[in-house]
């Protein structure tokens, strides 16, 4: 049983409802600069306020922190349970910059009903949220159902994609597809609990003190996988990836490209209600495949994509391909890295998404074919892609080197040789992205390009430096960062090798070096 | 503990800092060739500045292995950004796919060493592995070993991932003189020698550095001698001479190699810095067939280049000598007499194209395009000050390694760079003496060659290439290896990337959708179920109810004699069935009768 840290405030409370909240007074509202102001100021103090938890937040602890907890349906033992952990905690942090970041960005771009905009924008902040800070599996699921509401209009209304009604419905029917059989799974977790306790509950801590036999664990686990997988999404279950990020509004690829909730499943529930099923030998094997099959296959598919938002969409899967296979490497760095990653696909790739954004509102398109010689026009934009782009292939200074590196190590210490294939993902990673890069941004200046195009505005601008700060931040200096999560890492490494001594591992490798540097 | 540490930390930390002394001269030329040939300042000294922090993160970070290490390596994407940003010259777009893709290539097998050293020792601290570098076997040091070679290779431009470099050229002559001169690709040979405990416990990962370097000292400088563009001969020239640091590390001579990644830095980055001021005066011309008789038009560019080539190719006493010649006297010594035999091969074709490339640039009839030719001027002072500096350096810096095997600079290195287990070859002064009056006769050999085919019989060149198309165009294209890699990997790759797309769009979304479908067309299914047999039935059973009701209605007319009749017929069917209920079959038949 966990221990839970409780705060004065309801903080989490208060970061998953005031969003709402701050929707509902966006819809009284008329005067469309004051729409736009307001949403800014209730997503700027929404990171006021996960700053202030980040600050608060204790780390190197597995402990529970701000925990809040009601009844709410008592009978079936679900109940109001909030709190953040190592796992989570980070997550919060990144969604509320990243709304932060998407209200600047839709300041000036979304002139089409701009006050449904924001209200979509920060119904899906509060959803998210709420995804982040359940502890209750069935608030959960609430919230995992709910986010699909704002994420739908957003696609289906503003969308620049011929397509994006289908992209819509198609997003919208393969998640509930998969959280059926999520579901499922949940309630199987709780009949169990029934059976030890003679009581039903759905909270995570309730679940975790009782044993569950192995072959339920393996149909619980695929269960749960399915609802996972197809929101993560893990190859080969992306094909709505492509539609909805290309057909859907940058807003919304920002968001999905960003928030990697399915791989955070895995990390909340999977690994420590199901340590048995998670290391079975079949199921290591096969989502050891998938990953390995996912690295490859995106990185080999985006090298000869065009258009640069499906190229994103192939090199995001080979992103979530290494997430998985840090995670199943079942060790300290590979969870720990594949976490980081997580966070770090927030600044990278959903900062790839910004600036493809950028790009597309200039041209309407972002394709490598009409596009090259950009850096002559825009200097600016090519920096931060630069930047944002090299964090993205992992080169070391930036985040992604330090969540990439620890998968790496992490997978080569459990079964180099799956740590051998992993390796050349790093090689196409680079392939894919330079090469795009040279073609689009530097070269001969395209004639077809119109003769005026702007550079960044300050707006735009601001965002290339938060992310880039970000990714340095991360990249130079990922202590405290790793050090946020540390404790509930070696939490869900301890819960799957019970009695396993793993204490001269507890610190992680690139915490130590860095602060002895 | 700490002792072994400062030895290791202080040499190496220093050495590079001498190195650091191109960096710096190197820097203010690139300011002022900006200033003169290009719209874009600030970007350029901007990423100038970045190219500048990764190598010197490389030498001061030797706290571990893992990091600082990766950054020099993986730097180079910054450099092959920094330099296109400027796009000086059009870039061939498959080139750069190469540079990406080989450099990663080598942080791959980087990668896998530092994994394999985290697996075996549990940390990547420097001194804490190479403390108990013995504990490993030798199967382990020799894969480690290994993996270590291929981010050496890879980042040092040997053969087979040495493509990327030449084509780096096309930057802008400061960056090239920073790649090729300073640090940045020598990054490899400095890891091979940073790591020698290791190498020298696996004897045969220790062999292939030896002969990947002295290959790579043969091929690269055959292919120096048919380049047409001022900045490939040197590129080339640079693949080659690193080749003879990796043969030194082959062989043991560590301290030769790292004097030699020295002496390199002076004369490499001097004559980068003169060509860079040559091309300057002819205003971007870099084809040497478009040069000559330049000695007279600018002075100083030509006599630091001239000193420039002395030194590289070995005429004593300028620095190269000393360095090249410690490389090969090892070599001989040592007993690697097929390792000796490349090398003085090589070193025989660098002099050959150095002095061909010195011919053909300043002396000879003047073949420069009329409307440049007007235009020619010396560097001014803020450029050719560099080059002064340099060419003294190339002048006398190899005297910190004289006597050789002995000189200050074996000293200063000796206690991190002496191989393990190696026993003391006390050689005579007569051997050594011999070994160094052939290499001065290899050189001047290659002076003597290039003299008679460029300044006596210039058209003698020619006719040997038309004597003999076919090598002459194969050399001339680098014995097709882009072109073979393009086949092998390039393509390949491509094509896959394209059949999965295909795939990804055709058969696994068509999957999905066609479970979409499908859903639809059961629904359909459904939905005529429903309709024409499950509502009929009940259809039927409303319609019968209906009929039933209208019959019955009938009944009811109101009238009285017909409920009698009603009554009468119910009450004989009534009787008749309690008794077949309650007596049996016979007592009714028996009733009717």
């Amino acid at each position: 049983m966990q221990e839970e840290l409780q705060f004065g405030f309801p903080i989490l409370s208060f970061l998953t409802f005031f969003p709402l909240l701050g929707a509902l007074v966006l819809w009284s509202l008329k005067d469309q600069d004051l729409i736009r102001k307001g949403t800014l100021g209730i997503a700027s103090l929404e990171m006021v306020v996960a700053s202030l938890m980040l600050l608060r937040f204790v780390p190197e602890t597995a402990a529970m922190q701000f925990a809040e907890r009601h009844e709410w349906i008592p009978f079936l033992g679900i109940s109001y349970h909030l709190a953040v952990d190592g796992i989570s905690v980070l997550f919060v942090g990144l969604t509320a910059f990243l709304i932060l970041l998407l209200v600047l960005y839709a300041w000036d771009t979304v002139t089409d009903r701009p006050k449904a905009f924001y209200m979509c924008l920060l119904g899906m902040e509060a959803t998210v949220m709420g995804i982040f800070v359940s502890i209750d599996l069935m608030l959960f699921f609430v919230f995992w159902e709910l986010m699909l509401i704002p994420s739908y209009f957003l696609i289906k209304l503003w969308g620049p994609g011929e397509q994006r009604q289908y992209a819509a419905l198609k997003y919208v029917l393969y998640t509930l597809l998969g959280s059926v059989f999520m579901l499922v799974g949940f309630c199987l977790l709780s009949l169990n609990y029934f059976e030890a306790k003679q009581a039903y509950s759905f909270d995570l801590l309730d679940l975790l003190s009782v044993q569950i036999p192995l072959s339920l664990q393996l149909l619980i686990f695929w269960l749960v996988f399915l609802g996972l997988a197809f929101k993560a999404p893990v190859f080969p279950f992306h094909s709505w990836l492509p539609d909805a990020l290309v057909q859907g509004p940058f807003s919304m690829s920002v968001m999905l490209a960003g928030i990697k909730l399915g791989t955070y499943g895995f990390l909340r529930f999977s690994f420590p209600l199901l340590p048995d099923a998670s290391q079975h030998a079949t199921v290591v094997a096969i989502l050891m495949t998938l990953g390995l099959a996912a690295i490859v296959y995106g990185a080999i598919v985006a090298i000869i994509q065009a258009d640069f938002r499906r190229l994103l969409v192939f090199s995001s899967i080979s992103h979530l391909g290494f997430v998985v296979v840090g995670m199943f490497a079942l060790n300290f760095q590979g969870i720990q890295g594949s976490l980081m990653t997580m966070i770090n696909l927030g600044f990278s790739t959903a900062g790839l998404f910004f600036l493809a954004g950028f790009i597309y509102e200039r041209l309407g398109h972002i394709d490598v074919r009409q596009c090259s010689g950009l850096a002559k026009k825009m200097p600016l934009l090519a920096t931060f892609m630069l930047i944002i782009g090299m964090a993205s292939i992992g080169l070391p200074g930036t985040n992604g080197f330090i969540g990439e590196f620890l998968i790496l190590l992490g997978v080569f210490q459990a079964w180099w040789f799956y740590g051998a294939i992993a390796v050349t993902g790093v090689i196409f990673a680079a392939a894919y992205f330079l090469w795009f890069y040279e073609r689009a941004i530097f070269g001969p200046l395209k004639e077809s390009l119109p003769a005026v195009i702007k550079d960044l505005n300050s707006r735009e601008w601001a965002i290339g430096v938060a992310l880039s700060v970000m990714i340095f931040w991360i990249g130079i200096y990922p202590s405290p960062f790793l050090r946020m999560v540390n404790g509930s890492v070696q939490e869900v490494v301890d819960r799957l090798h019970p009695g396993m001594a793993t204490a001269q591992q507890h610190d992680s490798l690139i915490s130590v070096e860095v602060t002895r540097n | 503990m700490s002792n072994l540490k400062n030895h290791l930390v202080v040499p190496f930390s220093i050495l590079p800092i001498s190195i650091d002394d191109p960096f710096n001269l190197v820097e203010i030329k690139g300011v002022v060739f900006l200033k003169k040939n290009l719209p874009v300042k600030v970007p350029f000294i901007n990423y100038f500045l970045i190219v500048l922090i990764p190598p010197c993160e490389l030498v001061s970070g030797n706290r571990n292995l893992g990091q600082p290490f990766s950054i020099g390596i993986r730097f180079t994407g910054f450099l092959v950004a920094a330099h296109q940003i400027l796009d000086i010259r059009p870039i061939i777009p498959v080139a750069s796919i190469y540079i990406s893709f080989f450099n990663r290539i080598g942080d791959a097998g980087f990668l896998l060493a530092i994994f394999l050293i985290f697996s075996h020792y549990g940390t990547l601290d420097y001194t804490a592995v190479m403390a108990n570098a013995s504990t490993l076997s030798t199967e382990m040091a020799t894969a480690i070993s290994l993996c270590l070679l291929v981010g050496a290779i890879g980042k040092s431009a040997q053969l087979p991932l040495y493509t990327w470099l030449p084509d780096a050229m096309e930057g802008p002559t400061p960056v090239s003189a920073l790649i090729h001169a300073a640090t940045m690709v020598t990054a490899g040979v400095y890891m091979v020698v940073r790591n020698h405990v290791l190498f020298d416990m696996a004897p045969m990962a220790l062999a292939t550095v030896g002969i990947i370097g002295g290959i790579t000292a043969l091929f690269a400088a055959t292919i120096g001698l048919v380049q047409n563009d001022i900045k490939r001969v040197l590129a080339y020239s640079t693949v080659s001479q690193l080749g003879y640091m990796f043969l030194a590390c082959g062989v043991g001579a560590y301290t030769a190699a790292i004097f030699h990644l020295m002496t390199h830095a002076f004369f490499k980055a001097l004559l980068f810095l003169s060509a860079g001021s040559v091309i300057h005066a002819l205003s971007g011309e870099q084809d040497i067939r478009k040069m000559g008789g330049l000695h007279n038009k600018i002075p100083i560019t030509h006599k630091v280049f001239l000193i420039g080539t002395l030194a590289i190719a070995g005429i004593p006493p300028l620095a190269g000598f000393w360095s090249k010649d410690e490389i090969m006297a090892h070599a001989f010594v040592h007993g690697y007499y097929h390792l000796y035999l490349l090398a003085a091969v090589g070193a025989f074709l660098t002099s050959f194209y150095m002095f061909r490339l010195t011919y053909l640039t300043f002396y000879g009839s003047s073949r420069v395009d009329p409307h440049v030719a007007h235009h020619i001027h010396e560097s001014p002072s803020v450029m050719t000050t560099p080059l002064v500096v340099l060419a003294g350096l190339a002048l006398f810096g190899g005297f910190l390694g004289v006597p050789p095997e002995h000189g200050w600079f074996h000293g200063f290195l000796h206690e991190v760079a002496a191989p393990l287990g190696a026993e003391a070859h006390e050689v005579g002064w007569g051997v050594l003496f011999g070994l160094m009056s052939v290499a001065v006769a290899i050189a001047l050999g290659g002076w003597g060659l290039a003299h008679y085919m460029y300044a006596i019989r210039p058209q003698m060149a020619n006719e040997w290439a038309a004597k003999s198309p076919q090598v002459y165009t194969t050399i001339l294209n680098k014995y097709y290896v882009d072109e073979f890699y393009d086949c092998l990997i390039v393509e390949p790759c491509k094509k896959l990337g394209m059949l999965w797309d295909w795939f990804d769009r055709h058969i696994l979304d068509r999957f999905v959708v066609g479970i979409g479908r499908g859903t639809d067309i059961s629904a359909g299914a459904i939905t005529w179920v429903e309709k024409y047999v499950i509502y009929a039935g009940l259809n039927v059973v409303g319609y019968s109810n209906h009929l039933l009701s209208w019959s019955w209605r009938k009944l009811q007319s109101g009238m009285v004699h017909h409920y009698a009749a009603i009554i009468v017929i119910g009450l004989a069917l009534l009787i008749h069935l309690v008794l077949v209920w309650f007596v049996g079959s016979s007592a009714a038949d028996m009733s009717i009768r």
